[in-house]
């Protein structure tokens, strides 16, 4: 929200420098953004500068009121006229081509003047054709223009820095004394203070003066309410029923006759502006002038068309619930459609306008208007912002009553506003208000005592110190012995009762005492018991394991979408439809579901790198969502780890050839390293059949009876779906929590061995087709404990095995706790396997 | 005899001098020194010489050896040393060559961080509490104090998962704060010790959604990591003084810290924490903004509806709550100014951090 500093200094003291109230707004709640300076020039920075400052200065020797005596044209020029204006010290003859100043052309003399911001030879202005977006100061020169020597100007908006109007020159009011300097009669520096949801009570002038004043303990003065009323009885000239109360806790009507609709003054014009809203007429700044001011919206029907829907009579204006479907054309010319909680406001005939949010077209004030009946109203801040949601209609009345506006500003905004049309329009005011408080606000009153301030805030205050601080905010408060009673004043709704009120005002006490002031102290309170967390304890090891086995973790979106999802399937497979957790309100095509698995987020990294790096080996340890609702209706997570390798097996060196790619043994390395450092047990591989993976390359994991995961290389067809290079992409995807459940700390260490081991290499000869692992599961059943340690070292097919076998050639170590081992007793271990190896799978030693 | 052994030793002192190769060195050995050579001669015919100049003779003859001796130890070093240095300077490599790349993972950014963050407040005493990330808007807003259609759900942008057509109320949602933890956590307490629940103290680490679009300065997930301790006469004061105790732990031990005023539905008084920036210490800089204070943290006084909702009686108990992105914290650590960086995982980016 924007706030001019001379609207706030109407209503508070201010006599500290601006940074430093900046700072003090901020700590207590009301972030200063920035300080933007109009005419009295920004203060040199110096170090660090907690709000941004920007603005420009006037010159006060160079820039003054002046009064512009005749305006006369150009002799050369038709679209130029020359005007005699004293600066209050001499005349002089200035050159403009403002169409604001053609309808005072060859007049004579101007009786009285006109005031214009007159800037003298020399002084710095903003450069109003500059294109760049920065602020290009430019410096007036003497010049001659067609024939004419020109050396001072007659300034706009723009080039004073004041708004981005460039339509024609400032006409200051009448009163604006000539040859003083422009600064001091209305320089001015505007406060942008970031309003969040609590206190969009303090969104007005008055609201931020009331802060500033309990801030900095100056006066506050809220503004007059007093309205000269010298027409008819408003009681006879219009009635209001309300028909939900809830809705609409309160509508207050006044009138005002004979208006002349026209701009408003200067000051008023300006001051809309530097707080972001535009002049329109006198009519349309009075009210928006008035809710800026006490944050009151308030809304302005044509009398007289609506005694012309009476049919003659003094209309009765009716507040009530949409039908569904109802429609009404808004100010924006826009037929709107509404739902039954939408509120309206209506007469006899029908919808006038959507409360508290955009009055209808029809009843507007219009160039024709002569009475103006004015709405101040209350209304319930969820049906307000239900209807802004689905109308998709914001406004700075709608803004406020979102938020909730206390029911007291509806008579204080019409009052105020009465008196600035009638100042502004010439108007008469009808006598009274039509009040319509069907259910008067009650405030609420809290209780409070010194005991809850310490033992909340620990701060030591005496009951007499509370209340000044809080007696700061307007809150009247009693002190009773120990016990405070506090009632809220009657602009603020966001106190509540009890103990939510308790907590509501222990931060006003803290807001004003000063967060910077509370002692820090360090806990006291019991220490919980200290349970520590298994799961990511383990997730947080295995992150380690696979950092050191080079791996780098990756952290990909969770949100994709079906067909990134697909990708990793061939052509004609993939998910199938509900098979994913849908968004309801995606933003994008790309991000429509929650993934199912981590592959695809793997394959979409590697996508990204390929092109940057020759080898790939990454991690990602995360959830995947099904729509499979769990027990409590919502949808499955789980967390799985998943590891993708590709490219070069190791980076490429001057000193080596080019080295190996990864296949499909570097990943199941990985997940085998994985089981031993977590002393899973017994894990497993066995062929498996996933449409992604290449039907030949691909594992179920085990261990032991249970389903780890899938590991393989992704199927060609994949790798082009992702146009990946032609080297294998080995992959899996595997469960987190059944490490969770299998590995344990408490295994057994071995003792060190006494006795030497025996070695001894044995190659096998079998059919090609023989899983390896079947000829390493005779070998250590049939060694039985003897056997300390099995490697497979060589596997050969060719001339030397013959047509479909193939030689594998194993160490065997074998080691006996306590004795050393006979080559006879070896011998016979051997044999036994050979004898169990031609058994089981016709196998025979390689000679 | 005395003249002869000088000449045999300056002989032989003159050959060892000559020779360039070690196994030159025995060759030369069996000549001087050896059983056959002329010194060993002259010891051999000592007898042959009067009684009284044997002493004299056998004392030259044994200095003569000894110096031999000596100056063959000090040749063979000397040519050990040579066949060191040559070989040595035949090894020599281009040490400006690129080393051999060992290949080392390493942790995503974010969770290096979340790391740093679990072990200072663990040291605390906090611990960690994880909880679902596809939420009911009771549990994400409604026991959090963000009643239906309540001004503060504009501050968080939600994506949901099935609306309120289906759902009324209570649609489900992915969550856009940790928060929903908060209620987990203290349920799961009260409801096993619903008269005098014992306190808590966790962290709530995880990922957190908001419709948002993606652009250097916002994403559509970010991580969080939200702080909660609820016991018997917990104060702002702890809270301020736990808070500040993480901002040195984190940023260094001179790291300011300053309190503003703010507003969050469910912690009253609630609060920013501004640390004073550590690139800059104060002086002002493009990651500070000129400002010398960083926001790195919401927190507050948890609100009593949620300590209620929670099943903790707000009369008896009090306690706070913060929360902080860790992604935030490693921009501005690192200078990273496009967040985007952090799920886009180019490994030219993961890799220098």
């Amino acid at each position: 929200m924007k706030l001019p500093l001379s609207w706030l200094k109407e209503y508070v003291e201010i006599d500290i420098p601006l940074e430093e109230l900046a700072h003090r707004l901020t700590l207590a709640g009301l972030e200063v953004e920035e300080i933007r300076y109009v005419g009295w020039s920004p203060p040199r920075s110096k170090g660090t500068q907690e709000t941004k400052i920007t603005g420009f200065g006037w010159d006060p020797e160079k820039i003054v009121v002046g009064a512009i005596k005749e305006v006369r044209p150009h002799p050369n020029a038709d679209r130029l006229v020359l005007c005699r204006l004293d600066d209050g010290e001499e005349e002089h003859t200035v050159l403009t081509g403002a169409p604001n100043l053609f309808p005072y052309l060859d007049q004579g003399e101007l009786d009285p003047p006109l005031k214009a911001a007159y800037a003298r030879e020399g002084a710095r202005i903003i450069d109003a054709y500059s294109e760049s977006d920065q602020q290009e100061v430019a410096v007036i020169e003497r010049r001659e223009i067609r024939g004419v020597e020109s050396y001072s100007m007659a300034c706009s908006e723009r080039e004073l820095g004041i708004s981005n109007d460039h339509e024609g020159i400032i006409l200051l009011d009448e009163d604006a004394p000539t040859g003083v300097p422009l600064a001091d009669y209305m320089g001015d520096a505007v406060f942008d203070i970031a309003i969040t949801p609590n206190i969009a009570r303090v969104a007005n002038v008055v609201g931020v003066a009331r802060e500033v004043a309990a801030i900095t303990g100056a006066d506050f003065q809220f503004p007059s309410l007093d309205v000269k009323m010298e027409g008819p009885e408003m009681e006879d000239l219009a009635s209001v029923e309300i028909k939900e109360p809830e809705l609409n806790p309160r509508f207050v009507l006044g009138l005002i006759a004979d208006i002349e609709r026209k701009p408003s003054p200067y000051w008023v014009q300006r001051r809309l502006k530097l707080a972001g809203i535009r002049p329109i007429n006198n009519v349309v700044d009075a009210t928006n002038y008035t809710m800026l001011e006490i944050g009151e919206p308030l809304h302005a029907f044509d009398y007289d068309l609506l005694v012309e829907r009476a049919g003659g009579e003094a209309p009765t204006i009716i507040t009530r619930r949409a039908e569904k479907g109802e429609t009404l054309t808004t100010l924006d010319d826009v037929e709107r459609e509404l739902d039954d909680y939408s509120v309206l406001v209506t007469d006899t005939q029908g919808p006038l306008s959507i409360a508290g949010v955009m009055g209808g077209a029809e009843t507007e004030v219009n160039e024709h208007t002569k009475k103006v009946l004015l709405e101040g109203a209350s209304w319930n801040y969820i049906n307000v912002r239900r209807t802004v949601k689905s109308q998709r209609l914001s406004s700075e009345a709608a803004y406020r009553f979102e938020r909730g506006v206390h029911p007291a500003l509806a008579s204080q905004g019409v009052l105020r506003c009465l008196e600035w049309l009638r100042k502004w329009t010439g108007g008469e005011v009808a006598r009274g208000l039509v009040d319509a408080y069907p259910q008067p606000f009650r405030d609420p009153c809290v209780k409070l005592t010194e005991e809850d301030v310490n033992k909340w805030l620990g701060i030591q205050l005496s009951p007499e110190e509370i209340a000044e601080l809080l007696r700061r905010l307007d809150f009247s408060v009693e002190v009773k012995d120990e016990e405070l009673e506090i009632e809220v004043p009657p602009h603020r709704l966001d106190i509540g009762e009890g103990m939510i009120g308790k907590a509501d005002l222990l931060e006003e006490i803290a807001r004003i005492y000063g967060y910077d002031r509370i002692p820090e102290t360090n806990l006291a309170a019991e220490l919980p018991a200290q349970k520590g967390n298994p799961a990511l304890e383990l997730e947080e090891t295995l992150r380690d394991l696979l950092v050191r086995m080079g791996l780098q973790e990756v952290v990909t979106y969770r949100i994709t979408s079906p067909a990134s999802e697909n990708r990793i399937f061939p052509a004609g497979k993939g998910w199938g439809e509900g098979e994913h957790v849908r968004l309801a309100n995606p933003i994008t095509d790309e991000r429509t579901v929650l993934r199912r698995s981590l592959l695809t987020s793997l394959l979409d990294i590697v996508d990204a790198n390929y092109r940057v790096r020759e080898q790939i080996t990454l991690f990602e340890i995360g959830p995947e969502f099904s729509p499979r609702e769990e027990g409590n209706g919502l949808p499955r997570e789980k967390d799985r780890w998943a590891v993708v390798m590709t490219g070069l097996r190791s980076e490429v060196h001057w000193q080596e050839g080019t080295p190996g790619n990864y296949d499909y043994y570097d990943l199941k390395g990985v997940v085998e390293s994985i089981a031993g450092e977590l002393h899973l047990g017994d894990l497993s591989f066995a062929p498996h059949q996933d449409p992604r993976f290449h039907p030949g390359k691909c594992a179920r994991v085990q261990v032991g009876e249970e389903y780890l995961g899938v590991i393989g290389e992704i199927h060609p067809l994949v790798r082009e779906n992702y146009r990946l290079p032609d080297t294998p992409v080995v992959m899996g995807e595997l469960e987190l929590d059944i490490l969770v459940e299998h590995f344990s700390r408490l295994y057994e260490v071995e003792p060190l061995p006494s006795q030497p081991p025996v070695l001894e290499d044995l190659a096998i000869v079998v059919d090609e087709r023989v899983p390896a692992s079947g000829i390493a599961d005779v070998i250590r059943e049939t060694a039985g404990e003897l056997l300390a340690d099995l490697q497979l070292f060589d596997v050969y097919q060719g001339d030397q095995v013959g047509e479909g076998k193939k030689s594998l050639a194993y160490n065997l170590v074998y080691q006996h706790p306590r004795k050393t081992l006979t080559d006879k007793e070896v011998a016979a271990i051997r044999e036994r396997i050979i004898k169990n190896l031609d058994k089981e799978f016709s196998a025979y030693l390689r000679r | 005899m005395e003249e002869k052994l000088d000449q045999i030793k300056q002989q032989a002192l003159t050959a060892l001098a000559d020779i360039r190769q070690l196994d030159q060195l025995e060759e030369w050995q069996v000549k001087f020194l050896g059983r056959n050579s002329r010194v060993m001669g002259v010891f051999k015919s000592l007898g042959d010489l009067p009684q009284e100049e044997r002493p004299r003779v056998g004392r030259w003859a044994n200095q003569v050896k000894v110096t031999l001796e000596n100056a063959l130890q000090e040749k063979k070093a000397e040519l050990r040393q040579e066949a060191t240095n040559r070989q040595l300077q035949e090894e020599t490599i281009d040490v400006t060559l690129p080393g051999r790349p060992v290949r080392g993972g390493g942790l995503h950014p974010t969770t290096q961080t979340m790391r740093e963050l679990y072990r200072v407040f663990g040291d605390m005493g906090f611990q960690i509490y994880r909880s679902r990330q596809v939420e009911t808007d009771l549990f994400n807003f409604q026991l959090l104090n963000f009643p239906p259609h309540h001004p503060a759900r504009d501050m968080q942008d939600t994506f949901f998962v099935r609306s309120e057509a289906d759902r009324g109320e209570n649609p489900l949602l992915l969550r856009t704060h940790t928060s929903p933890g908060q209620i987990h956590a203290m349920r799961e307490i009260t409801d096993q010790y619903p008269e005098d629940p014992p306190p808590i103290r966790i962290i709530l680490p995880g990922m957190c959604y908001r419709y948002e679009q993606i652009t250097s300065r916002s994403e559509i997930q970010f991580n969080q990591i939200e702080g909660l301790a609820v016991g018997k006469g917990i104060t702002f004061g702890d809270l301020k003084g736990t808070l500040s105790s993480f901002a040195r732990r984190v940023f260094g031990q001179n790291a300011k810290t300053r309190f503003r005023a703010s507003h969050f539905p469910f912690t009253e008084p609630s609060a920013e924490m501004d640390v004073g920036c550590f690139l800059c210490e104060g002086e002002g800089c493009s990651v500070c903004k000129g400002t010398g204070w960083l926001e790195i943290l919401g927190c507050g006084m948890v609100h009593p509806t949620v300590l209620e909702n929670g099943g903790y009686d707000p009369e008896m108990y009090s306690g706070f709550a913060f929360g902080l992105g860790p992604e935030r914290i490693t921009m501005m650590r690192h200078h990273i100014e496009d967040i985007r960086y952090f799920w886009t995982n180019d490994l030219r980016f993961l890799e220098q951090l």
